[in-house]
C-alpha cells in the first residue's frame, strides 16, 4: 500500500527556512504571500492488505524514527 | 531515534507544566516563597503576573548565578591589559597597537539533552552574540563537548546530533570552528555537556558596552521575530484562547537561524563602525527582561517599554510570554534619537527586522506597557542586583579519603603494545577528525595551526601578532581532587598556548557541576574555583569571564565536577615557523621536558581505559615548574628550534609520542626506566622533536628556563618502539594510525 | 589595474578572503553588493563562498534572483571572466550560467579538509595558467558539494584525484563551452599562502586575473 507521511513542524517552533522563502517570494513580486512553512513528506510502499494495520505500523515508524516529537507532528495518509 | 525522556531539568527552575489548582503562581514559575517575599519587599506590594515572570527568569540560577556568585568573587580579574572584566557580555583584553580581543565561553547543556542538534546549534548562536555585542567581529569558535560512552545508542544520537548542530550553525553563520575537545565518560550519559567559546577582534575605538545611555535614548529591537521559544507549551499565563489540544508537555524548543544571525552580525558591525549606537545588548536567557533591565541598571537609568511594538512571529502572546521568550538572533540597540532613522535604514539594507520598543528615562524604574495597560513596573536594577545570593551548604564528601586510598597498585606492566592500541582506540583520546572535518576551520584565512594539534594559532592580518588559544577540561581528574585537577587544567591550557609561542594573557572558565543543593557538589565547586584562582594568580593571568552550569544530574547521579578553561595567549611576533605535530622527520631527537620521575597513575586514562579504575590522588601542580615549562616552550617556539612540540596529557608519554609519529608518519624508538613513565599524566611536561645539531641550544633553553630536559629517543623507521627494563614493545605506525583515526568513525557508523 | 568585483549576498562569508587573495594574485578586487546593477568598469566578477540566504530551499536558489545577477549574466554573455567559488558555483548553476546542480556529499556530512585536484583542461579562465596534468592541493569545505549534470554538457576542467564527495565525473571545477564562466567547489583562495599550508591555489587565481586583464580594451 502507498503511504504518505507529512512531517510538519509544530506550529510554535520557529521555521527560519519558511520565513526566508516567504521574504524571497515577496521580493520576486508575489506580494500576496503572507507566510510560508517548509515541511517534508515521505513516501512509503508497505506490504499489507489492511489499511488500518498498515496505518498503525507507519504511525509506529513515525514515533520511532521518521518524526522528532520535540519539533514535529506527523500525519499519515494511506492511499485507497 | 529514541524520544527524549520526560525527565527534563531546567536550571532556571521554570516549571513547564503547571497544574490548575492551589499552587501559587510564583511557585509555578519556579520562585521560592522567600524569593517571592523579596519581590514583595522590593515592590512594596504584591507583584503583577508579568512582574513575577520577569523576576522568575532573571533570578533563575542560569541568569543570576545565585548559588555561585559568592564563590566566583575569588577569581583574580585584573591585569594591565584587561579592558573589560567579568560583568559585561564578554571579557575584553588589549592586544596592543590598537587591537582588542573579546572572549567568552557558555554552556548549552540541558537544551542539548532535549534536542541535540538545535540545542548545540543555538549554543553557538548565543556565544556569538555575546561577543559581537561588544563591538567585535567574531573570528573563531571552539567546542568542548562531553557525552556518555558511544556503545549506547542514545549517546551516539546526542553526540552526532550535537556535532551536526554545531557544524550547521557555525558553518552557515560563517565563523570558523577552529578547535575544541571531545570526551566520553559514563557520568555524562544523562547529562551531555556542550560548552562553546568565541573569540572576537576589534579596534579599540570599536568597543561597545551594554549600556542604555542617557534619558531620551531609544531602544530598538533588532533581529528575528519573537515567538514562544523556550517557554513551556502550556504556559501558565497563556491567553484563554490558547488551544488546549495542541499543548504538549514539552517546551517550545529554541530553533536557530544562522542566516538571520549572519545578517545581524553584519548589520551590527556596520552600526558600530558608523557610531550609530550608544550601547547594545544581546537577548539570551531571560530575553527582553534582561535586555531592558541590565543596560538600564548599568547606566543608572529607567526605561519605558512598549510590548505591542515588538515584532512577533506568533499572534496572541501575553506580556509575560513576551518578557520571557528566548527567541534567538535578537539584539537590543540603544540609539540616540537623532540616529534612529539611520539605524532602521541599516537594518533594512541587511534585511534585518527592527522595531522601536522603548525609551530611556531618568530614575531607575522599568515600566512595561502593553498598549495603554501598564503590565509591569519594577526598579530596573532589582532584577539583576537584588537577585538572591545563596551561601549553599558545602561539605567535603565522606568518600574522598576512600577514593584517595583506592589506588590500583599494579606491580607488573600490562602488555605495552596492546595497551597503547587500547589507549589510541579510546574515543576521548583518539583523533577527533570525524568531528572537526565537519567544521569549517579555515574560513577567514587566519588559521595557522588548526585542529589536530595542541593549541590553536591564529594570525591577526595586518599585524605581526599571533593569538594562541587552548581549551581544556578534565572531569575525572577533578572528581579525584577538584582543587588540584582544576589548577592543573589552567596550567595545561597555559602550556598549550606557550607551545605555540604565545604568553598566556586571559582565562575564561565554564564550570559544569551537579546539583548545588548537595553539600558535596558545592564543596567540589568551591575547591574547583580555588584551584583555578590559585593557578591564575601564580601565572599572573586574569579571569575575564565565565559561566556556571549547575543541575547536571540525572536520577540523583551527578556528573564529575567538570571545569572547562579557555586560555588566550599573545605572540608578538607570531613565530615564523610554528611548531606542529606533523613535522617530525627521520633522525630527529625526541626530547622530554619536565621531570622524568612521573609514576603516579591516579586519574590517568591508562587506569580508566585499561582497567576501568578511577581512584587514587593525582599529584599537585608545581607553580615554579609550570612557569619554567612555559618559558621554555615559548622560547623554543619563537626561535624555531623545535619543529614539533607536544604536551603530555591524556594517555601520558606513550600516547603523546604515538600522536607525533602518527601525524608525521615516522617511527620512534625510546627508552624508559620504569613502565609507569609511559602512562603517568603528571603536569608541566612536553615533548620536542629537533635536529641533533640543535641539541646544545635546546639544552641551554631548558637550563635558562629552569626545567629539566633530556633526550629520550630518536625518530626513525616505521615502528613505535619502547624499550623498558627487560622488554621491548613495538607497534607499527600504520596500525597505530589506523586505530587512532578509526576509533570514533567506527563507533558512530 | 585589473578590477575584479566580488559579490556579497546576504549570507556570503568568503568575500573578504577572496578580495584579499585576488590582491595577492595581482588584481584590484572590490566588494559588490548583491543589489548593485552597475558593474561598469569591472574586468571580471567572482561569486564567493558562503551560505547565501542560509542555503535555505536549495543553495543558491534565492541568490540567483538578486539584482546583480542580471549584470553578471550580461558580462558572461560578453565573454568576460566569471568565477563562482563553492556557494558561488552553486549560484551559477541555479542561474543557468553553468550546467548541472549540486546535491549533498555522498557521506552526508560537511567536509573540511585539503583535497588533491588535477588540471584536466586548461581552456578556461581558471585553469589557463596551469599545466595539464598538474596536481594541486586545495581545501574542500562544503556540504552540498557534489555536482550532477544530467545533460552531460559540462566541461570538467579540474578533477578530484580521489572521490571525496560523489561529484559526477569527480568534477571539482566546471566551465561553460566558451571557457569564460567557471565554477570551482574547493577554495583556491584558501590555498594562496604558505603560512596557511599551501599556495597551490595561486596558479588558478593568477590565471583568472590574467584572463580579466586580457579582456580590457
Amino acid at each position: 500500500m502507498k503511504v504518505t507521511v507529512n512531517i510538519v513542524r509544530r506550529p510554535d517552533i520557529a521555521d527560519p527556512q519558511g520565513a526566508t522563502v516567504a521574504r524571497a517570494l515577496r521580493d520576486l513580486g508575489h506580494g500576496a504571500v503572507r507566510s510560508v512553512r517548509v515541511d517534508r513528506s515521505i513516501h512509503l510502499e508497505v506490504d499489507g492488505d489492511d489499511p488500518d494495520q498498515v496505518r498503525a505500523e507507519v504511525v509506529r515508524m513515525c514515533e520511532e524514527l521518521l518524526a522528532n516529537p520535540v519539533l514535529e507532528d506527523f500525519e499519515v495518509v494511506v492511499e485507497g | 531515534m529514541t524520544a527524549p525522556t520526560d525527565d527534563l531539568k531546567f536550571e532556571d527552575a521554570y516549571v513547564p507544566e503547571p497544574e490548575p489548582g492551589p499552587e501559587p503562581l510564583h511557585r509555578r514559575l519556579g520562585l521560592t516563597d522567600d524569593e517571592y517575599r523579596s519581590v514583595c519587599r522590593i515592590l512594596g506590594r504584591e507583584p503583577r503576573p508579568a512582574e513575577l515572570a520577569m523576576y522568575s527568569v532573571m533570578w533563575s540560577e542560569h541568569c543570576s548565578y545565585k548559588s555561585s556568585r559568592p564563590f566566583l568573587d575569588r577569581f583574580p580579574t585584573e591585569a594591565p591589559w584587561v579592558v573589560v572584566g567579568p560583568g559585561e557580555n564578554a571579557g575584553v583584553i588589549d592586544l596592543g597597537d590598537g587591537w582588542l580581543a573579546a572572549l567568552r565561553i557558555e554552556s548549552h547543556n540541558h537544551p542539548t539533552f532535549v534536542e541535540p542538534f538545535q540545542g548545540a546549534a543555538t549554543g553557538i548562536g548565543g556565544i556569538l552574540r555575546d561577543v559581537f555585542t561588544m563591538g567585535a567581529r567574531p573570528v573563531a569558535l571552539w567546542d568542548q563537548i562531553r557525552f556518555g560512552p558511544l556503545d549506547q545508542p542514545r549517546n551516539r544520537y546526542l553526540f552526532t546530533g550535537a556535532v551536526s548542530g554545531i557544524a550547521w550553525y557555525g558553518n552557515a553563520v560563517g565563523v570558523p570552528t577552529v578547535g575544541g575537545e571531545v570526551a566520553f565518560e559514563e557520568c555524562y550519559s544523562g547529562n551531555p555537556l556542550v560548552n562553546v567559546m568565541c573569540l572576537g577582534l576589534m579596534r579599540s575605538d570599536e568597543l561597545v558596552l551594554g549600556t542604555a545611555g542617557r534619558p531620551g535614548t531609544v531602544a530598538v529591537l533588532l533581529g528575528a521575530a519573537t515567538g514562544r521559544d523556550g517557554i513551556g507549551g502550556a504556559s501558565v499565563l497563556a491567553s484563554a484562547s490558547f488551544d488546549e489540544s495542541s499543548t504538549t508537555k514539552r517546551p517550545s524548543v529554541q530553533v536557530g537561524d544562522p542566516f538571520e544571525e549572519k545578517k545581524l552580525i553584519e548589520a551590527c558591525l556596520e552600526l558600530y563602525r558608523r557610531g550609530l549606537v550608544v550601547g547594545i545588548q544581546d537577548l539570551g536567557a531571560a530575553g527582553l527582561s534582561c535586555a531592558t533591565s541590565e543596560p538600564a541598571a548599568r547606566a543608572g537609568v529607567g526605561m519605558e517599554v512598549h510590548l505591542e511594538a515588538v515584532h512577533v512571529r506568533e499572534p496572541g502572546m501575553t506580556a509575560a510570554e513576551l518578557l520571557m521568550s528566548e527567541s534567538q538572533e535578537r539584539m537590543m540597540a540603544f540609539v540616540d534619537p537623532d540616529h534612529v532613522d539611520q539605524v532602521l535604514a541599516v537594518a533594512e539594507r541587511w534585511e534585518v527586522d527592527a522595531s522601536v520598543v522603548g525609551t530611556v528615562r531618568a530614575g531607575g524604574t522599568l515600566s512595561v506597557y502593553e498598549g495603554d495597560e501598564l503590565v509591569a513596573e519594577v526598579p530596573a536594577a532589582s532584577l539583576s542586583e537584588d537577585a538572591p545570593r545563596y551561601r549553599r551548604e558545602l561539605g567535603e564528601p565522606g568518600w574522598m579519603e576512600d577514593l584517595w586510598s583506592n589506588t590500583l597498585g599494579l606491580v607488573a606492566p600490562p602488555d605495552t603494545s596492546k595497551t597503547l592500541l587500547l589507549l589510541l582506540d579510546d574515543p576521548s583520546i583518539a583523533s577527533a577528525a570525524w568531528v572537526y572535518e565537519q567544521y569549517d576551520h579555515m574560513l577567514f584565512l587566519n588559521t595557522v595551526v588548526g585542529p589536530g594539534h595542541d593549541g590553536t594559532l591564529l594570525r591577526v592580518k595586518g599585524t605581526t601578532k599571533g593569538l594562541a588559544v587552548s581549551t581544556d577540561g578534565n572531569g575525572r581528574l577533578c572528581y579525584l581532587d577538584p582543587r588540584r585537577g582544576a589548577a592543573r587544567l589552567v596550567y595545561e591550557a597555559a602550556l598549550n598556548v606557550a607551545l605555540c609561542g604565545a604568553r598566556p594573557r586571559a582565562v575564561v572558565d565554564n564550570l559544569n557541576f551537579g546539583n548545588p543543593e548537595k553539600p558535596e557538589v558545592m564543596w567540589q565547586f568551591r575547591e574547583t574555583v580555588e584551584g583555578i584562582a590559585e593557578a591564575c594568580e601564580a601565572l599572573g593571568v586574569p579571569v575575564v569571564g565565565g559561566n556556571v552550569s549547575f543541575y547536571n544530574e540525572t536520577d540523583g547521579q551527578d556528573i564529575y565536577p567538570t571545569p572547562v578553561v579557555g586560555m588566550l595567549g599573545l605572540a608578538d611576533p607570531m613565530p615564523t615557523s610554528p611548531p606542529r605535530l606533523d613535522r617530525a622527520a627521520d633522525g630527529m631527537d625526541l626530547w622530554l621536558f619536565g621531570p622524568e620521575w612521573a609514576i603516579n597513575l591516579a586519574g590517568s586514562a591508562f587506569e580508566q581505559v585499561a582497567f576501568g579504575h578511577v581512584g587514587g590522588r593525582p599529584v599537585a601542580p608545581d607553580p615554579t615548574l609550570a612557569a619554567a615549562a612555559i618559558d621554555a616552550a615559548v622560547t623554543l617556539a619563537a626561535d624555531g628550534l623545535a619543529p614539533v612540540l607536544h604536551d603530555i596529557s591524556d594517555g601520558g608519554l606513550a600516547v603523546a609520542v604515538a600522536e607525533i609519529c602518527i601525524a608525521s608518519d615516522i617511527g620512534v624508538s625510546l627508552r624508559v626506566s620504569d613502565w609507569r613513565h609511559l602512562y603517568a599524566e603528571d603536569p608541566h611536561r612536553f615533548l620536542a622533536a629537533a635536529a641533533p645539531e640543535d641539541a646544545e641550544r635546546i639544552a641551554e633553553v631548558a637550563a635558562d628556563a629552569g626545567i629539566p630536559a633530556r633526550r629520550i629517543g630518536r625518530f626513525e623507521g616505521i615502528d613505535i618502539v619502547f624499550e623498558l627494563p627487560g622488554a621491548v614493545a613495538s607497534v607499527d605506525v600504520e596500525t597505530a594510525a589506523r586505530t587512532y583515526r578509526e576509533a570514533i568513525p567506527r563507533r558512530v557508523g | 589595474m585589473t578590477r575584479i568585483g566580488v559579490v556579497t549576498f546576504p549570507g556570503s562569508n568568503c568575500e573578504h578572503d577572496t578580495v584579499h587573495t585576488l590582491g595577492l594574485a595581482g588584481a584590484d578586487a572590490e566588494l559588490v553588493w548583491h543589489r548593485d546593477t552597475d558593474l561598469a568598469g569591472l574586468d571580471g566578477v567572482v561569486l564567493p563562498g558562503g551560505f547565501a540566504h542560509g542555503d535555505y530551499l536549495r543553495p543558491g536558489a534565492i541568490a540567483r534572483f538578486s539584482p546583480v545577477m542580471g549584470e553578471v549574466a550580461r558580462l558572461a554573455d560578453e565573454g568576460r571572466p566569471v568565477l563562482g567559488i563553492c556557494n558561488g558555483f552553486q549560484i551559477l548553476c541555479e542561474a543557468g550560467l553553468l550546467p548541472g546542480a549540486h546535491i549533498a556529499n555522498r557521506d552526508l556530512a560537511f567536509i573540511c579538509r585539503p583535497v588533491e585536484v588535477e588540471v584536466v583542461d586548461t581552456g578556461s579562465v581558471l585553469t589557463r595558467a596551469a599545466e595539464p596534468g598538474r596536481r594541486l592541493r586545495i581545501p574542500l569545505n562544503s556540504y552540498e558539494g557534489a555536482w550532477v549534470d544530467p545533460t552531460g554538457e559540462g566541461r570538467v576542467v579540474l578533477r578530484y584525484t580521489d572521490d571525496p564527495n560523489g561529484s559526477q565525473d569527480q568534477a571539482a571545477a566546471v566551465a561553460n563551452q566558451e571557457g569564460n564562466v567557471v565554477g570551482v567547489m574547493p577554495h583556491p583562495e584558501r590555498a594562496s599562502e604558505p603560512i596557511l599550508g599551501s599556495d597551490d591555489g595561486l596558479v588558478l587565481l593568477r590565471g583568472f586575473v590574467e584572463a580579466c586583464r586580457e579582456v580590457k580594451v
